[in-house]
């Protein structure tokens, strides 16, 4: 199959990659563009680990061709943390005890980032919806919801 | 009070055992930095993907590789045909028995692995895996246990026809595996025949899988120039790996590198050796490049470790006051095509027999038979130390069977029943030595912290009005550290564990285990260990787990076995490194070894306040001043042989809400003690009993892997295969009590995985005490809204009156 020649901007940075039109987005990350944050989990779109933002809104790079991230601005995990160190949420997740083996963190961290900014004050009942497209097996959840409070409360203080 | 002041300030400086350290595993997986299996790229590196069958019973009758070796970017197809020459074609299992790496000649199971394909990148091997033509003739299928052993039944396992043992005793049909029988037939028959009262219940504990967010996946890299093989791999017990790895392929021990680098999960999964780690190491030696082989999800759920699948009968022999005389117990266990359950090698229930549980039952008796089905292989411990998480199951449903017999409250019969604190050190009937408890306060503390008469009062005046309250209340007994060698092994290797430290010249630390972490947060908290018992900040004690070419043998992290043995291990080797220490001391201060005495980070002289060396000190002198006759360095190794299991408890408790017209279930509250003895860090308690409690409800209200009558496996993705998301959990309420283990150095019994024991069988005594007062005594999980409605509509209840 011809490849094609996509050009996308990634947490900032230009990157430019050749794929094949049937590559799914979450492989042109990890194994072309070598950013392995963003996880594999059931190739189905249902446990959310291979969450990335594109354009603004949460997506499953595991259900997206990579074609249709060209001329796009994608987020991926390595994109949180800046000059001045960690996100919030990246922060608030090791000081609520919000992850355990961490495969799942880096979509549930991109997920809380972007729920936060559509939602910057939530309940606990429009964080467990909002963040329902995720899935854990370590934690039970509930010391995820703390940390995403506790990052809205940090951020809105900023 | 200054002095004191300070001697908390330097033993909080130390972060050690007690306090809620952040983890230091954190930074690295929220910054997307993780290193697991998948995310490994080698040079040259291949990938492998394989082709399985579309039948559960089958004779395969030709395999044509032709198409798909055609198809540019393939590199190889192998099947058992070439792998039968290496003699790698089948592989022997922990337990006892072999299974195939690909299909020699006949498929047992649906999905099972027929050839790999090897190519340049995922998707052209997955292209061609589509090219492989196999030719199968159907076979009949062997699906229901109960059909196993009859007669005409289909034979599955032809290669062992003519064995009359597969490794776990004597058998009596081609399909049977093992009889387990334990206990006193005698004493519990007569215990029965004497009885004031008797209960029966039989209950089926559907086969699950733990499901861990990373598949199973594994590179494996043979460099043919020096014969060594490597191989990066999502496991719970590297050391075991290593050791199978070289009783297959003949390459000696040293030559083979076994790394689990971080790991997305494992909940008993990955304990076992797969047939696509085999064929990926085969392909590697083979070609002489790497090989990446990383199985989907559906191909995680359809052939990899799945647990349970238990068909229990239990009884109750008891006097009229609810006092348990007698347990009987009989079990059908369905372990799929091969016995491949990953269990300590001379049990081939586990600690099943665990399942006298809290409770001082004088006799007990128990028998479980083991048999091949055309399933996928498995049992092994989710979550769970060994079949604890069935045992458990049944005791405490049959105490509610039996309260509800004799009209006696569900706490009540359980107090009267409990081993009492001053009858430990207690032997079960079944020949368990319970190490402490104290199940009286941690039962009167939940009851007092829920209200418990409160509630019972609220569910009288619902069921008034019609409306279905439940109360689920469970006390359960754990059995987990496996194990003293005397008792447990694998394929021969005792069921130690180890630690080797090494205390630098400037004090800091590098210490490594032969555990290994899949998110337990060992980093964390083996450090905390350290720090406390050579008093060295924790912050400058470096982990290392997982990789066979730098960590002690040991037989890895399952059955909650890190804390009580690693963890000891760990112990006990800082105190070796104590105890030189202590002579470095007292030669640095020029007294007596005796003279001195430990304070948190140091060594003082008796008495003479002002002459002390800290540990830092002595670190440094370790290296250029000792005394006459020792060795320079400091540093240990332990090889920890436990004297006996630690058994942590706990008491649960649930509160439900059942709509009558569509069988939802609300959790309303869910409630747990845990005593895990010894409290190593707070916080990652905490956590690992949210998590296991969520594990639970996911067993208890909806997962299963059902079969069709023609072996067809029913819910192999997420879209069917129950887990739970934020939005069904319920919110956890966690609760402690610490009655140390008296024979642990720690006094640490381990904790993970006592919320999924304990809240499996909470949840449905909650649910079925929705239906108590109706006369129901059991219901089989998954209480999923459909089924629940069903019950409800066979009692007429979803009826509007």
């Amino acid at each position: 199959m011809a490849k094609q020649h996509i050009s996308f901007s990634l947490n900032g940075q230009q990157v430019d990659a050749l794929v094949e039109p049937r590559e799914l987005l979450v492989h042109t990350i990890r194994e072309t563009l070598s950013l392995t944050g963003t996880h594999i989990g059931c190739e189905t779109s249902h446990c959310g680990v291979c969450t990335v933002d594109l354009d603004g809104v949460s997506v499953k790079a595991c259900t997206v061709l990579a074609m249709q991230a060209n001329g796009s601005e994608v987020m991926t995990v390595e994109g949180l943390a800046d000059a001045d160190g960690l996100h919030a949420v990246q922060q608030a997740f090791i000081e609520e005890h919000g992850l355990q083996c961490g495969f799942c963190t880096p979509g549930m961290l991109v997920r809380a980032y972007r729920f936060l900014r559509d939602n910057p004050n939530p309940t606990d009942e429009e964080i467990r919806w909002g963040m329902s497209g995720n899935l854990c097996r370590c934690t039970g959840y509930q010391n995820i919801i703390k940390a995403v409070h506790s990052a809205a409360q940090k951020l809105q203080q900023a | 009070m200054a002095a004191r002041a300070e001697d908390i300030n330097r033993e909080d400086a130390l972060q050690g055992i007690g306090c809620s350290r952040k983890r230091k595993e954190d930074p690295r997986f929220v910054q997307g930095k993780g290193n697991y299996v998948d995310d490994i790229k080698l040079p040259g590196m291949l990938f492998a993907d394989l082709v399985r069958s579309p039948y559960p019973h089958a004779r395969v009758k030709s395999i044509n590789k032709e198409k798909a070796l055609a198809l540019p970017g393939v590199h190889a197809v192998l099947t058992a045909e070439d792998l039968k020459p290496l003699n790698l074609h089948w592989m022997p299992t922990l337990a006892g028995d072999v299974q195939a790496v690909l299909a020699d000649e006949k498929v047992h199971m649906q999905y099972q692995e027929v050839a790999v394909v090897i190519a340049d990148d995922r998707y052209i091997a997955a292209d061609a895996v589509d090219l492989v033509e196999v030719e199968y003739e159907p076979l009949p299928v062997l699906v229901d246990a109960h059909k196993a052993l009859d007669p005409d039944a289909p034979i599955l396992r032809e290669d062992l026809q003519d064995k009359d043992n597969v490794g776990q005793g004597p058998r009596r049909h081609p399909n049977h595996i093992f009889t387990w029988e334990v206990g006193d037939k005698e004493a519990t028959t007569r215990a029965f025949d004497t009885a004031e009262v008797t209960v029966k219940e039989e209950m089926y504990y559907p086969r699950v899988h733990p499901s861990p967010l990373e598949t199973c996946g594994c590179v494996a890299s043979f460099d043919k120039v020096n014969e060594h093989l490597t191989v990066y791999i999502t496991s719970q017990a590297p050391h075991v790996v290593r050791t199978v790895v070289t009783l297959i392929s003949g390459i000696p021990e040293s030559k083979v590198r076994i790394v689990s680098p971080d790991i997305g999960g494992g909940f008993g999964n990955k304990v076992g050796v797969y047939p696509g780690y085999v064929t990926a190491i085969v392909a590697s030696i083979v070609l002489g490049r790497p090989v990446k082989w990383v199985e989907d999800r559906m191909e995680h759920l359809s052939t990899t470790a799945w647990a349970r699948d238990y068909w229990m009968t239990g009884e109750l022999a008891a006097d009229k006051d609810g006092r348990v005389k007698g347990l009987r117990v009989n079990v059908l266990a369905d372990h799929g095509a091969f016995n491949s359950h990953a269990q300590p090698t001379k049990w081939p229930a586990g600690f099943f027999s665990i399942v006298t549980s809290s409770y001082d039952i004088p006799a007990a008796q128990v028998k479980v038979d083991g048999v091949y089905t055309n399933k996928s292989p498995g049992g092994v411990a989710y979550r769970c130390s060994f079949r604890v998480t069935e045992a458990i199951y049944l005791i405490e449903r049959m105490m509610d069977v039996l309260a509800q017999k004799l009209g006696i409250d569900k706490a009540e019969i359980r107090r009267r029943n409990f081993v009492k604190p001053e009858q430990f050190p207690y032997k079960t009937a079944l020949d368990w030595e319970l190490d402490s408890g104290d199940y009286h306060t941690a039962l009167d503390k939940v009851l007092a912290a829920v209200d418990y008469q409160g509630l019972r009062k609220e569910q009288e005046e619902k069921r008034a009005k019609g409306e279905l309250m439940g109360i689920g209340l469970v006390t359960f007994t754990e059995i987990v550290g496996a194990g003293p060698s005397k008792s447990c092994d694998i394929l021969g290797v005792g069921m130690f564990d180890s630690a080797e430290i090494r205390v630098h010249p400037t004090g800091s630390v590098m210490a490594r285990m032969g555990t290994i972490t899949q998110g337990q947060g060992h980093q964390t908290t083996y450090a905390q260990i350290i720090a406390s018992e050579l008093g060295l900040s924790s912050d400058q004690i470096q982990i290392e787990e997982g990789d066979t070419d730098t960590a002690p043998y040991g037989l890895g992290t399952y059955g909650s076995r890190s804390t009580p043995v690693g963890g000891a291990a760990t112990a006990v080797a800082a105190r070796k490194i104590r105890a030189k220490a202590q002579k470095i001391a007292a030669h640095l201060l020029e007294v007596d070894e005796n003279d001195v005495e430990w304070d948190i980070d140091r060594f003082k002289v008796k008495g003479v306040p002002g002459q002390e060396k800290t540990m830092k000190e002595i670190a440094w002198a370790a290296y250029n001043n000792v005394p006459e006759g020792m060795e320079m360095g400091l540093e240990a190794v332990d090889y920890y042989d436990p004297p006996n299991f630690t058994y942590p408890f706990g008491t649960y408790l649930c509160v439900v809400d059942i709509d009558k017209y569509t069988g939802q279930t609300h959790v309303r509250r869910f409630y747990a003690l845990d005593d895990c003895g010894t409290r190593i860090n707070p916080m990652i308690i905490d956590g690992q009993i949210h998590g296991g409690l969520n594990e639970g409800f996911a067993v208890a209200m909806g997962q299963e892997l059902p079969y069709d009558a023609e072996g067809n496996l029913l819910g192999n993705t997420f879209m069917d295969y129950f887990i739970p998301t934020f939005v069904e959990t319920p919110h956890w309420e966690t609760d402690y009590t610490v009655t140390p283990s008296p024979h642990h150095p720690l006094g640490a019994k381990g904790v993970a995985e006592s919320p999924h024991v304990g809240s499996i069988p909470c949840f449905t005594a909650a649910i079925v005490d929705a239906f108590a007062h109706l006369g129901v005594t059991h219901m089989d999980m998954p209480h999923s809204a459909y089924r629940v409605w069903q019950k409800l509509h066979e009692l007429g209840l979803d009826k509007h009156s």
